[in-house]
């Protein structure tokens, strides 16, 4: 594969190889074409972001790199390898962790257990050694609880652990299932608008949040969000989207000044 | 006052994951067990074995199996009291065709064929939920218990096409039959349904668990973290079958001791649905409360009149109690629609804090 070397950021981050590409992504519902023949590759380290005006179909393409969707045409290439058509939980395991536009955490849980089964593809003890509480099982409990508990410090919910997700305001819920995913350890972190609904301070919060993230895990990143501000600010590169359609892929800066992204986004005179 | 949590602190995540983390619950629970392995053998009456203890136990158990896969799994199943049905009829077998069998095996076992059986007819919950799959296991209802009465096999060919539980012991004394006591049926009993129990509540605050409760409240996401939903639900009809199954077994050899087909017939399956949903769903001591509640209420209501000097006639006692508990069962819904276990949580939540409110 060319171009493995990457490239450096504005502050100085080295961005490596290309962690995932997708390939001529085309993908219909009967007769709606929601993807339109788009490529665009994830670095790893990067923080991607995929923009667009509403039913662009970005929430249809993270459908696809976490394998909710089979695409109709075209290819994921994942750490180098092409990915045969796979199950969404068997992408999960792969490394592969994302969030909800809608918050879809387990109600009925803990703060603590909700960011536990991000750690179910790391735990693999039998059902009799989990049922005797003996041995492997209780050793693993231990362990990912470990690192579980890394992650609540980290994005600082210690104080809610032990409460129902169920009775947490919206804010928290996003952070919860932020740290669900994190507690997978991904190699790619797939975020659909994680500050959907948020007021500047929980965004600002959110927005730390992310960058730290990439920071100290090195997470590869890849993000939808509506709110240009965030998306200018934190992201390394954006792929623009508008109608199913690639139009514009770059840094921050040169997609503001595309006028394919401009005209798509306030609208051309005809 | 006397339920405080303050000033036990826990150093270890271990210490955190104990079965017990508050003090007085590991108190309560070893008090308990002393009521139960002690003083109730020292004082209980035949009465009170035969209408009590052994069905609240035998029921709390059947609830537990169908708690996993209803309350904990999220797959509604009406089918449960044929999976006892099978339980039952696997250990008839395994007894008559065996008799050199250990009963106490024999019912361990017995749970493997309902295990499968509960597999076979959990195959449906791939692909549908709900209401929609509750049809469906009811179909297994409906099958099996025909299948209970015409497959003369299972009851060995007698003329009556009801099942016998055999005189069967160990070590000189009688576990099973006509012959057994019921101290030693209600020993046998305790400890099994003890040992289920132990087993169950580890089961569930695991990692299963926690796969368990994510496909119940939200199969998509689930998936999307990496739990492979076919696994997690088909594990959890095969062992919420395998306690159905025992329970099944306990249910004759240990209580009833002579089964015919109609007895695992659909009321059996609501009467342990109702002490699952009245006891909470999602909970382990939920089973027992709503059991000895089920269990216990018709015993109180046929011993009250008399207890109170009233003459009432057996039937009109009979009725009372149908409406009494039909009415008591709403009153709770209504109340505490998760349940008597999450009224404990709550009653338990005050208690920490109690005497200030927040």
């Amino acid at each position: 594969m060319k171009d493995t070397e990457g490239y450096i950021t504005p502050d100085g981050r080295q961005i490596g190889g290309v962690l995932m590409e997708m390939k001529n992504i085309t993908l219909r519902f009967g007769g709606v074409v929601a993807i339109n023949d788009i490529s665009f590759d994830v670095r790893e380290g990067e923080i991607r972001a995929i923009i667009g005006p509403n039913g662009a179909g970005k929430s249809s393409m993270l459908n696809i790199i976490s394998g909710f969707y089979t695409p109709s045409e075209g290819e994921v290439f994942y750490k180098g390898e092409k990915r045969p058509p796979m199950k969404p939980f068997e992408v999960a395991r792969m490394g592969v962790a994302r969030t909800f536009q809608n918050i879809a955490l387990f109600e009925g849980m803990t703060v603590l257990d909700n960011v536990m089964t991000g750690r179910l593809t790391h735990m693999n003890a039998g059902v009799l050694s989990q049922a005797l509480w003996w041995g492997k099982a209780r050793d693993e409990e231990m362990e990912n609880r470990e690192v579980v508990e890394k992650v609540i410090d980290f994005l600082e919910i210690q104080n809610i652990r032990k409460t129902p997700v169920g009775r947490l305001p919206y804010g928290l819920k996003k952070r919860v299932e932020l740290a669900r995913a994190l507690a997978a350890e991904p190699s790619i972190l797939l975020l659909d608008e994680p500050m959907a609904g948020m007021n500047v301070e929980e965004k600002e919060d959110m927005s730390r949040f992310i960058l730290d993230v990439n920071d100290e895990f090195g997470t590869t990143i890849a993000l939808i969000e509506h709110d240009m501000g965030v998306v200018m600010d934190i992201s390394d590169r954006v792929v623009v989207m508008d109608y199913g359609k690639k139009i514009g892929d770059g840094t921050p800066d040169e997609v503001r000044n595309n006028q394919d992204v401009i005209d798509a986004y306030l609208g051309v005179a005809h | 006052m006397l339920y405080r949590t303050a000033g036990q602190f826990k150093t270890s995540y271990k210490a955190d994951q104990a079965l017990f983390p508050v003090r007085q619950d590991a108190v309560l629970l070893i008090a308990i067990l002393i009521v139960a392995y002690v003083i109730f053998p020292l004082i209980a009456s035949e009465f009170a074995y035969q209408t009590l203890l052994i069905p609240v136990m035998i029921y709390a158990l059947a609830a537990m199996g169908l708690n996993i896969l209803t309350g904990y799994a999220g797959q509604l199943s009406l089918g449960t009291g044929a999976f006892m049905g099978v339980g039952a009829y696997a250990c008839y077998k395994l007894i008559t065709i065996f008799p050199w069998m250990n009963p106490i095996v024999a019912i361990l076992f017995s749970g493997v064929f309902s295990a499968g059986i509960g597999v076979a007819f959990g195959i449906p919950s791939l692909r549908i939920k709900g209401f929609y799959l509750a049809i469906a296991t009811l179909a297994a209802q409906f099958f099996l218990v025909w299948l209970f009465e015409k497959w003369a096999w299972l009851y060995n060919y007698n003329a009556s096409g009801a099942i016998q539980v055999p005189n069967t012991e160990m070590f000189g004394i009688y576990l099973t039959g006509p012959l057994a006591s019921s101290v030693t049926q209600y020993y046998l009993v305790l400890v099994i349904v003890s040992f289920m129990t132990m087993l169950c509540i580890n089961l569930t605050r695991g990692n299963l668990g926690r796969t368990w409760k994510a496909t119940r409240d939200m199969d998509i996401a689930a998936e999307l973290i990496g739990i492979n939903l076919m696994r997690s639900k088909l594990i959890a009809f095969a062992i919420s079958s395998y306690i159905v199954g025992v329970a099944g077994a306990l249910y004759v050899f240990m209580w009833k001791g002579a089964a015919e087909p109609n007895l695992f017939d659909i009321p059996l399956s609501f009467q342990v649905l109702f002490i699952a949903i009245i006891g909470g769903l999602g909970s382990i001591l939920g089973n027992y409360l709503g059991a000895i509640l089920i269990v216990g209420l018709p015993v109180v209501l046929n011993l009250l009149p008399a207890a109170l000097g009233l003459t009432i006639s057996s039937a009109l006692v009979e009725h009372l109690n149908i409406m009494i508990v039909g009415s008591l069962i709403i009153f709770f819904l209504i109340v505490e629609p998760h349940g008597l276990a999450q009224l404990w949580r709550l009653i338990r939540e005050k208690l920490i804090i109690w005497p200030f409110p927040h």
